[in-house]
């Protein structure tokens, strides 16, 4: 199995929602977090005062999925989260060791 | 003789003045301070509240404006002993229970704007300490001087509503307290933004409506002069707002919701001490001079003197409520005649409001010094280190603004 992290713009959430329920993944975690990369933040003046805010918003998601779908998925999310711009965000992949299904107890892919 | 109509607006603008700190005020500064010291602000402004309002019954109101001599007032109303249900506060047809209250209120907002220079590292216990002897030191002397009676209305100073005894008083003594307390974390390169700039917007927006008690109350009446009060204050109000939108727009490119809020006060601190006096042209330009002159001022000493007036008390309240005082001189138009003192002509007035705010600024500088050195040699000024960086709403106060 694997475990695909996504940071993404936060506005292209919904879509890349809908393209991972178009490849049969109906699960995933998201979090507002904020981080930088090229894009390097931006100035906001309070009362004439300068606030250099180097954090950028962004959405990351999590996602399980079984090694077959691995590639699949990793497209659908880029093609949905990706405008070509400097902020788009990235993808990191590492191998997931044990899944577990809470209400069940299933595990392994049945967990997924 | 008791008039119901006056005691009625006198019943309201207390109301009112009392919205201006709770939660006016409260809102307008725990908006700019840090989600981690939300709490302690909005904690300041109403221990503040409860301890002025203690301190003003038993002593506070009698040493303000109890005949006493030119530097103080007497001990008759300690404790308001010898006030009957049915008295009336002399020169008005206000019962005095409503005149101390309405007096009160303000009592209560001037400490409570000083909460700007000290917040998010100040010790809760040295609020409290400063407070009640700023009360007593300061406050109190200045209003006998200005409304009791004392030595600088017997000198003529010109002070409708507080200029004088609210703003310069508060905006000195929070200067030399910042200058003292020392600095926020960070300061000034790496201080962190207002937390709830909407909060701010909404604590500025009930001091503007209050604001209409604290100066159209202070005509003592329902009538013409509480009317052409409002009328001015509002004008100084939009205008000084304006005033900066359109320095922060021709100055940073964009006008900001913060910066027009600050214009609001800016020129509400500005107009009060004239208030009264002036026509609606008269607020006009009020605002003008306020938004003007209180913008330069934040950035003077902010940005230049680097003093951490964190919510810049001097700047806003200090230069409005001063520069307000001596524009009394020029704008003021009594009844009967045009400009102001009839025996001296406007240079003579600016004179004698010149001497008001300078003796009253002195004052409170050297009375702060002393309080401020008192506390912090005996129960301490300043949290540690750490519990500014964690932050007072926990650290003091034991809770967390917002709680999943």
């Amino acid at each position: 199995m694997k475990y695909i992290t996504a940071i993404i713009q936060p506005h292209r959430l919904d879509k890349v929602r809908e393209a991972l329920g178009a490849l049969g993944v109906h699960g995933m975690t998201a979090s507002d977090v904020y981080g930088y990369g090229r894009q390097k933040g931006h100035t906001e003046v309070y009362r004439g005062a300068e606030y250099e805010i180097n954090y950028v918003p962004k959405t990351k998601i999590e996602i399980a999925v079984a090694d077959a779908q691995a590639e699949a998925v990793i497209e659908a999310v880029t093609e949905a989260a990706r405008s070509g711009k400097i902020g788009d965000g990235k993808i990191f992949v590492v191998d997931l060791a044990a899944a577990l299904r809470i209400r069940t107890g299933e595990t392994g892919s049945d967990a997924l | 003789m008791i008039d119901s109509g006056n005691t009625a607006w006198i019943l309201t603008s207390t109301a009112l003045v009392l919205l201006m700190t709770l939660p006016g005020l409260a809102l307008f500064y725990a908006g700019l301070v840090q989600a981690k010291n939300l709490l302690s602000v909005l904690m300041h402004c109403i221990t503040i509240a409860a301890l002025v309002s203690v301190a003003w019954v038993v002593c506070g109101y009698s040493l303000a404006f109890e005949a006493g001599n030119a530097l103080i007032g007497g001990l008759g109303r300690v404790l308001l002993l010898g006030m009957e249900r049915d008295s009336v506060f002399a020169g008005t047809a206000l019962p005095e229970s409503v005149f101390v209250m309405f007096q009160m209120t303000f009592a209560i907002i001037t400490p409570a704007l000083i909460v700007g220079a000290f917040v998010e590292r100040i010790r809760f216990a040295a609020v409290m300490a400063f407070t009640l002897l700023w009360l007593l030191v300061v406050y109190v002397p200045v209003t006998h001087w200005v409304w009791g009676g004392g030595w600088l209305a017997q000198l003529g100073v010109m002070d409708y509503a507080g200029g004088i005894v609210v703003h310069v008083t508060a905006g000195v003594s929070a200067l030399v307290i910042a200058a003292m307390l020392g600095a926020r974390d960070g300061f000034p390169t790496h201080v962190r933004p207002p937390h709830a700039p909407w909060m701010v917007m909404v604590g500025a927006s009930l001091l503007w409506v209050g604001w209409f008690g604290f100066n159209a109350g202070s005509a003592l009446g329902a009538g013409a002069d509480a009317g052409m009060a409002m009328l001015a204050t509002h004008l100084a109000a939009a205008v000084a707002s304006l005033t900066w939108l359109v320095i922060e727009k021709l100055r940073f490119g964009k006008p900001s919701l913060v910066g027009f809020v600050t214009g609001t006060i800016a020129g509400l601190a500005t107009v009060t001490p004239a208030s009264g006096f002036v026509g609606p042209l008269g607020g006009i330009l009020l605002g003008l001079a306020g938004g003007t002159l209180c913008f330069l001022a934040v950035d003077l000493i902010k940005h230049r003197w680097r003093i951490d007036d964190s919510l810049d008390v001097l700047a806003v309240h200090g230069v409005g409520g001063a520069t307000g005082t001596l524009l009394v001189a020029f704008l003021a138009v009594l009844p009967g005649g045009t400009g102001v003192n009839a025996q001296g002509g406007m240079a003579s007035q600016f004179l004698v409001q010149l001497a008001g705010v300078a003796a009253v600024a002195a004052w409170s500088a050297l009375a702060t010094f002393v309080i401020v050195k008192a506390i912090a040699m005996t129960i301490g000024l300043r949290v540690s280190k750490e519990a500014e960086i964690e932050g007072l709403d926990f650290t003091a106060h034991g809770e967390k603004a917002y709680n999943p």
